[in-house]
């Protein structure tokens, strides 16, 4: 099978620019240490512009610690570092020159447990608002509903906007940091595992919302859940042992895999 | 098991005595236990008993209007040493918090894993236990030698002394309760360090650290030793001007009760078991202020 399966995949991965559109981040040679741990093997990878694509494989291979990359949120952590290149529409955000918070405010992550802030729902998504512009009520206040309409909360948290973010459902805390995410109009979100905390409804609510969210958003998700996986993202990266195995369409990645390792892992053989 | 009783009759005696030997160091374990509890239960009991029955008898109807009494002399009151205490542990707690908060968050969120923070951490605990009359000592050779009087400044920033290492010890467990995907998200947005610290984690903790200063001023509202070399006493009114001794209730009750003349030796009870009742209630208020973030 692999001498069979090894042509149209090159065939595919020529057509990967066509089918993908224009290259958002690309990562080079990227090495991720945790103290003496090489957590990342010289990944090289591209994400396409307003795509989902999935990061995958068993855990601790690597794939939170990529996302973590892209905004660099690893270097809270003094003894993690990476090495090599992530470039955002052409500039290195690995660079040491490069501005961290504003990197922030244009990459914006959503986390596997929602990490709502004490303060009331209107300040937790006005919260990356005010940290970089200064906006005046009204237009703030549009912005705020604007931001929780795409997360598809507004309706449910329209009446209470000054309760308590920490208040509400496991699901609808979720949709706030999403709501959060988005109010900063960033160019980037990474979700790093957003549904696994959550009931299967809340999961299916998520998942429409990202699908919904690629019209603006170039979109990166963790996910242990490969049906998820197959569901909502255009690209999928199969990731084991901290290299990047195999990484393709969606469709061709699930159906038609090259890497032995990837059809394995995808059967549930390992993982 | 009918079939061989003999068979049996061995391991199952065997298991028997292993049983009770189990079931004698059970009772004893908890006999003791209770014992230990009853015996400590009584002791406290029976002071807060004495204090009650005392206090009260030592109430007068001029307790929170008139001045310490002369000696010898009948009626009065302990407003003067009720309202020094208010001020000195008003002064301590002013102090005390601000660097016990910012000291606690220095520990928590920028000093994590340094080895100046671990050397902070150990001194503060030595802090945190060190003998009262010794900080009484270091204020009165740090204040009151050079200033040539005792004052209630000298006696304010004794009680912060002792109040702020409480207050690092936690600020910073409720800091480190707080969890770090809460740091990291509000990083993620674009946050500096300060704008999370200041909006998102000691709004998580505030809650607990609220209640570490409430522990802390329940803690120096009863403290007598370092008051002894810094604010001492006064038997007169209290005034504005804080050079000088000034009364205070734990010096009060001090020195009325080894005095040998009864009026003040039943102030000295009223002033304790006033001062007892202030902890307690302290201590109700900081479990009213911990408890809506548990029950969450």
């Amino acid at each position: 099978m692999n001498a069979a399966s090894a042509i149209p995949t090159v065939e595919l991965n020529r057509n990967r620019a066509d089918e993908g559109g224009p290259v958002r981040i690309a990562v080079k040679r990227l090495n991720f240490y945790y103290g003496s741990f090489h957590g990342l093997k010289d990944v090289n990878l591209n994400f396409h512009d307003r795509q989902v694509t999935a990061l995958i494989g068993p855990s601790g291979c690597g794939k939170s610690t990529l996302l973590r990359c892209f905004n660099r949120i690893y270097s809270l952590y003094p003894e993690q570092r990476a090495e090599g290149e992530i470039l955002l529409d052409g500039e290195n955000i690995l660079s040491p020159s490069i501005d961290l918070n504003e990197l922030r405010s244009r990459i914006g992550m959503v986390f596997q447990k929602p990490t709502p802030f004490p303060m009331s729902i209107y300040d937790n998504v006005a919260f990356g608002l005010r940290l970089y512009e200064k906006l005046p009520k009204s237009e703030l206040d549009g912005r705020i509903e604007a931001s929780l309409r795409k997360a598809a909360l507004w309706d449910e948290v329209k009446d209470k906007l000054k309760q308590q973010g920490t208040g509400l459902s496991g699901g609808q805390q979720q949709r706030l940091c999403i709501a959060r995410t988005v109010a900063q109009r960033p160019e980037v979100i990474l979700f790093d595992e957003p549904t696994s905390a959550l009931d299967p409804i809340s999961t299916g609510r998520i998942e429409e919302l990202i699908e919904q969210l690629r019209d603006e958003f170039t979109i990166v998700i963790v996910t242990h859940n490969m049906q998820q996986a197959a569901r909502i993202s255009q690209f999928t990266a199969f990731m084991y042992l901290g290299q990047l195995i195999e990484f393709g369409p969606t469709n061709r990645m699930f159906m038609n895999p090259t890497e032995r390792r990837t059809q394995d892992y995808i059967t549930g053989r390992f993982g | 098991m009918d079939a061989s009783p003999t068979m049996t009759a061995a391991p199952r005696r065997r298991s028997g005595r292993v049983r009770q030997g189990r079931r004698i160091a059970d009772r004893t374990l908890r006999v003791a236990c209770t014992g230990a509890t009853l015996v400590g239960a009584l002791v406290l009991g029976s002071i807060l008993v004495m204090l009650i029955v005392q206090g009260v008898r030592g109430f007068t109807p001029t307790l929170f209007t008139n001045p310490t009494p002369g000696p010898g002399s009948e009626g009065g009151g302990i407003a003067n040493a009720i309202l020094g205490s208010l001020v000195l542990t008003g002064i301590g707690i002013v102090i005390a918090t601000p660097v016990g908060v910012m000291a606690g968050t220095f520990l928590a969120e920028y000093g994590r894993g340094s080895k100046l923070a671990a050397l902070i951490r150990f001194l503060n605990d030595i802090l945190l236990s060190a003998p009262s009359i010794l900080i009484g000592l270091f204020v009165y050779t740090l204040m009151v030698r050079p200033m040539g009087t005792y004052s209630g400044w000298a006696g304010g920033v004794a009680l912060a002394i002792i109040a702020v290492p409480v207050i690092v010890r936690t600020t910073e467990d409720m800091l480190r309760l707080v969890p770090g995907t809460l740091r990291e998200a509000g990083a993620a947005l674009g946050a500096p360090p300060s704008t999370v610290i200041i909006n998102v984690t000691w709004r998580a903790a505030s809650a607990g650290i609220v209640t570490g200063i409430i522990l802390a001023l329940a803690r120096i509202a009863g403290e007598t030793a370092p008051l002894l070399f810094t604010a001492l006493n006064n038997n007169s009114w209290f005034s504005a001007n804080l050079m000088g001794g000034v009364a205070n209730l734990p010096v009060m009750i001090y020195q009325f009760a080894l005095s040998p003349y009864p009026n003040w030796q039943g102030l000295a009870w009223a002033g304790a078991l006033l001062i007892t009742a202030t902890i307690l209630v302290l201590s109700i208020i900081a479990r009213l202020v911990i408890k809506p973030q548990t029950s969450r």
